[in-house]
């Protein structure tokens, strides 16, 4: 399955967020997360099944003014 | 000062981009004494996991996080950073910005009511980075913002205060809502001019960032706009046209 995440096209078989997650090593990081524009909460994730061509964004705290 | 339901003795808010290093940014925040720094959200790349680095020197510095929108152009978009931030920082404070163009950074003011209208009505404390305009002003507080954020002048400029009647007339249109100078102050005697108005505080990043030593310069805009806050409460002397002889006159020799 394709899915675009932050950006860049990639080759994935997880079932849901959660496992893009796991797949990524982010897991358990501070991360948030949000599925074609729309917000996905941390317990969400399991739940929240992904499809060919979903666009995900995976943000961590970032300096900023 | 009393923003939202916290107090905080320093009326320096600071930027956490652009500094040299990490270690300079710890030390400019320390030595500043600011209470409240702003941060952001980026895509985390897997590898690299910058942003969990980050996210551990933050808690180590043990102050208030206000978290941005930094370069939303629309609602939605805000909207959802919002919501990304309220999770990932834990925290109902949202700076909100909603860029209406490119060049000047100005804020979209229409897209901002409507995307504070919508954060305020789901239990975000806002923040919104806006222009100095009275309206806009009343607007943003009618649909619950508490705390108004008008630029000094565009993001990063180092400009100062470009409008400084517009400034005073939202000063005195408002005189107890809290107002924060937002962007555009590149020198702490900008930064004491706002607080002469009467501002409750200051918000700034590059000016201290991108200063040749930032940490001191931190320390000076700390200590401009204690001296800015100070001289608004002692009520300032009233300007005059001619001179007036500060040595009484009464008494003196004749000599001539």
């Amino acid at each position: 399955m394709r899915l675009l995440v932050n950006g860049v096209f990639q080759d994935s078989d997880a079932a849901t967020l959660a496992d893009l997650l796991q797949s990524l090593d982010l897991a358990k990081s501070a991360v948030a997360t949000a599925l074609n524009g729309s917000f996905i909460r941390r317990d969400e994730r399991a739940t929240t099944k992904l499809q060919e061509g979903d666009s995900i964004e995976i943000v961590a705290p970032m300096q900023g003014g | 000062m009393r923003l939202y339901d916290k107090d905080f003795t320093s009326r320096l808010l600071l930027g956490t981009a652009r500094y040299p290093s990490p270690a300079i940014l710890a030390k400019a925040v320390k030595g500043s004494g600011a209470e409240i720094i702003t941060v952001s959200l980026r895509r985390e790349q897997a590898g690299l996991r910058s942003g969990q680095e980050f996210f551990a020197l933050l808690q180590s510095l043990a102050v208030t996080l206000l978290p941005n929108t930094a370069d939303c152009h629309s609602v939605k978009e805000a909207v959802t950073t919002a919501h990304m931030a309220r999770e990932l920082f834990q925290t109902k404070w949202i700076k909100l910005e909603v860029i209406g163009n490119v060049e000047t950074l100005q804020p979209d003011i229409f897209g901002l009511v409507e995307a504070a209208r919508i954060l305020c009505a789901d239990g975000f404390e806002v923040f919104p980075y806006m222009t100095e305009d009275l309206v806009l002003a009343d607007k943003l507080l009618n649909v619950g913002c508490k705390v108004l954020m008008p630029w000094g002048a565009p993001i990063g400029s180092g400009r100062g205060l470009n409008n400084l009647y517009g400034l005073r007339a939202l000063r005195a249109w408002f005189p107890d809502v809290p107002l924060i100078v937002d962007a555009g102050l590149g020198l702490p005697s900008q930064a004491a001019a706002a607080m002469e108005l009467g501002y409750d505080a200051c918000l700034l990043n590059t000016a201290v960032a991108k200063a040749g030593d930032p940490a001191k310069m931190a320390a000076g805009f700390a200590r401009a706009i204690e001296a800015g806050r100070m001289a608004h409460e002692a009520q300032p002397m009233e300007p005059r046209d001619f001179a007036e002889p500060s040595t009484p006159q009464a008494g003196k020799a004749k000599l001539a």
